[in-house]
């Protein structure tokens, strides 16, 4: 049984149609790649299985179980996580806050703010700032915390490099072995191929709302991926 | 010594207002909600401190607790029940819905108490004061209403501050899809943010009602008040409502002090204009730079 499966999902914006008929396994302890270009239906994928959106047809399985009908905030209680795009960090709360947040509904698990701060040792100082007052990165960390308090089995990362430097972006990368080491599994969307390819152990390449491509990183090669991600 | 006199009424009122203003601003501030029944909300309070003392014989004081906890309750099924289906659309969309709930309340009043006007009686408490000098005496009543206004204000801000559910107020506040996607339930919020805000409502429409008398039709008017407080003071923060809600007493007593009692309410309108002109997010408003 794998830990995430979607079956034959198609997910609408009212009369648009965003996705057509997704299938992906997701296995327990790997990291999941999901590229391509703006506006292929990407993040539409990851807020599918966050419960924002839901599939019209199709079905979302959560180790074995039907999701579909379930809240956004009770999937979390069932240990799916999510990272929105942007960070959307709260504002007008402390990073302190901000964890405290994150562990509102706290299921079994090594994550504890403390350990949240051994892996992200830049927050430490900031603690008691508010979190609007934070950098790109730093919001980044937190956004990442956050997700981690509920101690998740799995967590969805969305373009979590979007407009971070890239030192920012390869300690974010390097985090990503700890997350594992935790027994998390991470999904995690991307723009940028070219580090999440290097983690990751299965990719999907989304095309106009459709999987162009799906496998394994190292046996497809880069005119492969190229033609997916630009539809060529 | 009659201005002083006027002051000292004008800054107790304000904590009245403040009560008021509080439940609305704390309904605005977590779910983007302008309702416009919260005046006659208000009055609901009084009717059911009436029903209570007239069954049970005792002290409108005492009715207080009870009428807290069936606010409260009224606070979280209204909001599960119908205004929960309303938050996140177009505002619009909110303001007719409590427009239309503000004119069922109003009927409802009439039809169950008609339009007389009623009081609730607290005892001797109710008229007794504290002799300053010859001209100045302050009431024990306003003055323990202002007292009560401060404290509640303060518990509201330590529970938003300290709370798991008050953190969960100011997470849902600031961006309600992460709040949601942090497993917080935002219908559950919602129905809290409005039992708690009719709850504080319910103290100050039970001591509006042994102060004054109150109709079913004076909603409307507490509703401006409440507005008033708010902007003055500031949308998002506790102390700010308290000083909107003192300007505002002060500039009513201090008002009919200068130009005759017929000003009174005329001249709150125009300090409230005034600080909208120059000042429109309030004196103390809490802003966030995103």
């Amino acid at each position: 049984m794998s830990l995430l499966e979607v079956e034959n999902a198609s997910v609408y914006y009212d009369d648009f149609q965003a996705l057509y008929d997704i299938n992906l396994k997701v296995e327990e302890g790997e990291i999941y790649a999901v590229i391509g270009a703006n506006g292929a239906g990407k993040s539409t994928f990851l807020r599918t299985i966050a419960g924002v959106l839901s599939p019209r047809r199709g079905r979302v399985l959560f180790e074995g179980k039907p999701v579909d009908h379930m809240a956004t905030h009770m999937r979390v209680v069932h240990g799916i996580s999510m990272v929105p795009e942007g960070r959307r960090v709260f504002p007008s709360l402390t990073v302190d806050e901000n964890l405290e947040i994150g562990g509102y509904r706290k299921r079994p698990g090594p994550w504890t703010e403390e350990k949240i701060y051994e892996l992200f040792p830049l927050l430490v100082p900031l603690r008691k700032r508010q979190a609007s007052s934070l950098s790109g990165g730093e919001q980044q960390a937190l956004a990442i915390g956050r997700s981690l308090m509920s101690n998740p089995k799995l967590i969805l990362m969305d373009e979590v490099s979007l407009g971070l430097a890239p030192v920012v972006i390869k300690r974010i990368y390097d985090a990503f072995q700890t997350l594992l080491d935790s027994g998390t599994t991470i999904l995690v969307v991307e723009q940028d191929v070219q580090h999440v390819l290097t983690v990751a152990s299965h990719v999907a390449c989304f095309l106009e709302g459709r999987i162009a491509l799906q496998g394994r990183p190292d046996e497809l090669t880069n005119e492969q991926i190229t033609a997916a991600y630009f539809g060529v | 010594m009659d201005w002083v006199n006027a002051a000292v009424q004008g800054i107790l009122l304000g904590g009245l207002y403040a009560l008021f203003a509080t439940g609305l601003s704390l309904v605005f501030g977590t779910m983007r909600l302008a309702n416009l029944a919260h005046g006659d909300l208000t009055i609901v309070p009084a009717y059911f401190a009436l029903l209570i003392i007239n069954a049970a014989h005792f002290s409108a004081f005492y009715a207080i607790p009870i009428t807290v906890v069936i606010m409260f309750v009224v606070g979280y099924l209204l909001q599960r029940g119908l205004l929960n289906f309303v938050v996140g659309k177009d505002m619009m969309i909110g303001v007719i819905v409590t427009f239309g709930l503000s004119i069922v309340i109003q009927n409802v009043l009439l039809l169950a108490f008609t339009a007389n006007s009623q009081g609730l009686g607290a005892g001797r408490i109710g008229t007794i004061s504290i002799k300053i000098t010859d001209r100045l005496a302050i009431g024990w009543l306003p003055l323990i209403i202002f007292i009560v206004a401060i404290v509640v204000l303060g518990a509201l801000q330590l529970f938003l501050r300290r709370t798991r559910m008050g953190r969960a107020f100011r997470a849902t506040s600031d961006d309600n899809e992460a709040a949601r996607l942090m497993g917080i339930n935002n219908k559950h919020i919602y129905a809290m943010a409005m039992g708690v805000a009719l709850g504080i409502v319910a103290i100050g429409g039970v001591f509006m009602g042994i102060r004054t008398t109150f109709d079913p039709l004076l909603g409307s008017q507490r509703l401006i008040y409440a507005f008033e407080a708010v902007i003055i003071g500031g949308l998002g923060s506790s102390w700010g409502t308290l000083l909107g809600g003192v300007i505002l007493g002060l500039a009513q007593t201090l008002g009919a002090q200068a130009f005759g009692s017929a000003w009174s309410i005329l001249v709150g309108h125009v300090v409230f204009i005034l600080v909208l002109t120059f000042r429109p997010t309030g004196l103390l408003a809490k802003t966030v730079t995103t």
